[in-house]
């Protein structure tokens, strides 16, 4: 149960680990993207989160949206919680015959790329058994979309608006899961919940492994990147259609691209979609423009000669 | 203890002692980050694990931080777990002890008190745990290695108990304890396991009872949750007692929330914590050859301050001197001084015991015998003339 490969998608029917009624935006693409993660994920399973959106609409006290055993620490600290779950529950299960339950931590960027990249590395270094799940609306959305690492060149938020001298975040995002596969862990993989078969078996890839493994799920947040709530799933998949976020994988070092995408629409068809980054079409910011597509391209590049690599 | 054969005792630093009784008390998880000076303790709970003498795992994190996040997630899961620290380390963790307290996880952690930075400085003060003495922790301190090895049995049957379920702190002051060996006396692996038996959690995280833990509050209930620390704290001084009933029924030793030397008489009392304890009792009791009357008062259970406990004892004195190692800048007193006052103006004995407050030995400046004989002598003369005390914060062993 819960270890071969997704095929249909009757096979997640009545998998939900999570009840109706959160408090999470309509169109919230970080709540499809876990219930996805948590209807392909393996049992008995304990669920791990950061101070984040996911926490804060799923757990307003007293009530819960959450099947599973969770656990809320702070916002740096989601790996390293699942650190100490697992040490426990490796030592009870020896002394005292507890059951063994898989992992999953769930943090936002800012928690995973920013304030929690330290307590990440460890976990991984460490080589505990869990999956953490990073789910990357490109910016710090519960405090107010502020800029953080994972957001990307040009983009306005609360704390790079676009001003009359500069417009936008001035940096380009940080590349996390090359940080994460430097660990060298046995599974590291980006996913999108527009593609929901792709993550469903990477979700089961990954907890296949005796180790840390590392999934990157894009989350379109309507709030701050500005698009319908009925757009969440077309925003996502014109981002991995564009090119801006491609699947891949990296199994034991070799590297894969788990979804080609052989014919890129152009890239701004993701950004016309979402205020955050319309106005990087303005001819004005054409030079940032270039600049967000050399990151693009070049990043797509690399990982495609590196999936030959290891072809 | 005094029926006890010189064989019997094992020569060991407090450090090792703790970590031995760490070993005795069977704990599942043990997260810590190296500092000194608390790292021999961790360093033997490392050698205990990896040489099978003790079924637990280490967890090494990359930082204080966490070392306690670990520590909590793994007591929310029911297992037993110790952790120590000191100085920034204690500082690094502090946000995350408030969601120990207040995710009521009966951690134990030993505090080998350090001064804090800047300048930075390796040696002892008790600046660290004076900055979380909010958090929610209990607060014990030791001011010899027997006393350290004892109160790691107690400390783990307290915090576990249903009606405390709160971290311990067990705070032993860097190099003068951390690094001093003594003859130690040990309990056996048997009456160990008969006295701590393994955790049995009431709730837990695990899929058999699926539970949210770490939810959101807001106005509506944050408030009541806290309370409920501030609950669980008002019972931990009869707790204690009890814990130390049993466990002097198994050893013979017995500490009390407070140490009290000579102070049936005392007209002036001496207030500290810690090892300065120790020096200040020798002091006392040349103090007394001299014809004072002074009494000393060793603050053993710190959080909760065991008002109940100190008040018979200085009821009738006429004047205190309290030593504080921490400095509570801008503040009326220093942090035992606050505490002191609080307790004789709610006592009504505000205007009969005037307090001298000291702030000494920061950074791990040493403290005479001699130089507690010269701070009580001078008390002791102004009460005698019926002078009036000095008032306010002394910074005492300042260069002039």
């Amino acid at each position: 149960m819960l270890v071969g490969e997704v095929k249909s998608i009757r096979e997640l029917y009545g998998l939900d680990l999570i009840a109706p009624g959160h408090r999470a935006c309509a169109g919230c693409g970080a709540l499809v993207g876990v219930r996805q993660v948590l209807m392909a994920s393996r049992r008995p399973l304990i669920v791990v989160s950061a101070t984040s959106c996911l926490e804060v609409t799923s757990t307003p006290y007293p009530q819960t949206m959450w099947k599973v055993p969770w656990v809320h620490l702070l916002f740096e600290n989601a790996a390293t919680a699942a650190s100490g779950i697992e040490a426990a529950l490796k030592v009870l299960s020896r002394k005292y015959g507890r059951q063994e339950h898989y992992i999953i931590a769930f943090g936002g960027d800012g928690g995973t790329f920013d304030i929690g990249l330290q307590a990440l590395s460890g976990a991984l270094e460490r080589g505990h058994r869990f999956l953490y799940v990073c789910y990357d609306n490109e910016a710090y959305m519960n405090t107010g979309i502020q800029r953080s690492g994972a957001t990307p060149l040009g983009a306005a938020t609360t704390t790079s608006p676009v001003g009359t001298k500069i417009v936008g975040k001035t940096q380009q995002k940080k590349d996390l899961l090359e940080i994460v596969a430097a660990h060298r862990i046995p599974y590291a993989a980006t996913a999108s919940p527009s593609h929901w078969k792709d993550l469903a078996n990477k979700v089961r890839k990954a907890q296949s492994y005796d180790g840390p493994s590392f999934i990157h799920l894009i989350a379109p947040c309507t709030r701050g990147w500005y698009f319908d709530p009925s757009q969440t799933i077309k925003v996502a998949r014109l981002a991995v259609e564009t090119r801006y976020w491609p699947l891949y994988e990296v199994e034991n070092g070799r590297y894969r691209i788990t979804h080609p995408v052989p014919n890129p629409k152009p890239l701004e068809e993701f950004l016309k979609v979402q205020r955050r980054l319309s106005h990087l079409l303005l001819p004005e910011n054409a030079e940032m423009l270039e600049r967000l597509k050399a990151y693009v391209n070049e990043r797509w590049e690399r990982l495609q000669r590196l999936s030959v690599c290891f072809a | 203890m005094s029926l006890l054969q010189p064989k019997m005792l094992r020569p060991m630093s407090t450090s090792e002692a703790i970590a031995y009784a760490v070993k005795q008390a069977n704990v599942d998880v043990i997260a810590a980050y190296p500092i000194t000076p608390q790292t021999i303790i961790v360093e033997r709970l490392s050698e205990y694990v990896n040489n099978g003498e003790l079924d637990a795992e280490y967890v090494a994190v990359e930082s204080e931080h966490s070392a306690m996040s670990a520590c909590v997630a793994a007591s929310l899961t029911g297992a037993r777990v110790f952790t120590s620290t000191a100085s920034q380390g204690l500082a690094l963790m502090h946000e995350v002890l408030y969601v120990a307290s207040s995710l009521r996880c009966p951690i134990v952690m030993a505090i080998a008190n350090r001064a804090l930075s800047a300048p930075i400085n390796i040696h002892c003060d008790h600046s660290d745990v004076m900055g979380s003495r909010d958090a929610g922790w209990v607060h014990i301190f030791v001011e010899n290695g027997q006393q350290a090895y004892d109160r790691v049995f107690q400390a783990f049957r307290l915090a576990e108990d249903e009606d405390v379920l709160l971290p311990v702190g067990i705070n032993l002051d860097g190099f003068f304890l951390s690094h001093a060996v003594e003859g130690i006396a040990t309990i056996s692996d048997s009456k160990a396991a008969t006295f701590l038996p393994p955790r049995k959690a009431k709730y837990y995280v695990d899929s058999s009872m699926p539970m949210t833990f770490g939810a959101f509050a807001l106005p509506d209930w944050y408030f009541e949750i806290k309370h409920q620390v501030a609950i669980a704290m008002e019972k931990v001084p009869k707790k204690l007692e009890e814990v130390e009933k049993l466990y002097y029924q198994m050893t013979g030793r017995i500490y009390g929330h407070v140490g009290a030397y000579k102070t049936e008489d005392a007209e002036v009392g001496l207030v500290c914590a810690g090892s300065a304890a120790g020096t200040a009792k020798y002091a006392v009791s040349r103090l007394r050859e001299k014809g004072i009357k002074a009494g000393l008062l060793s603050i053993r259970l710190f959080r909760p301050f065991p008002v109940e406990s100190i008040l018979p004892h200085v009821k009738d004195m006429r004047a205190l001197v309290v030593m504080d190692r921490a400095m509570s800048p801008g503040a009326p007193s220093a942090p035992i001084g606050q505490d002191i006052k609080t307790m004789l103006y709610d006592a009504g004995l505000r205007r009969n015991i005037p307090v001298v407050n000291f702030v000494y030995g920061l950074g791990g400046r040493d403290i005479s015998a001699a130089e507690f004989e010269e701070i009580v002598t001078k008390v002791a003369k102004d009460v005698k003339a019926r002078r009036r005390i000095q008032r306010g914060t002394i910074y005492w062993g300042l260069r002039s």
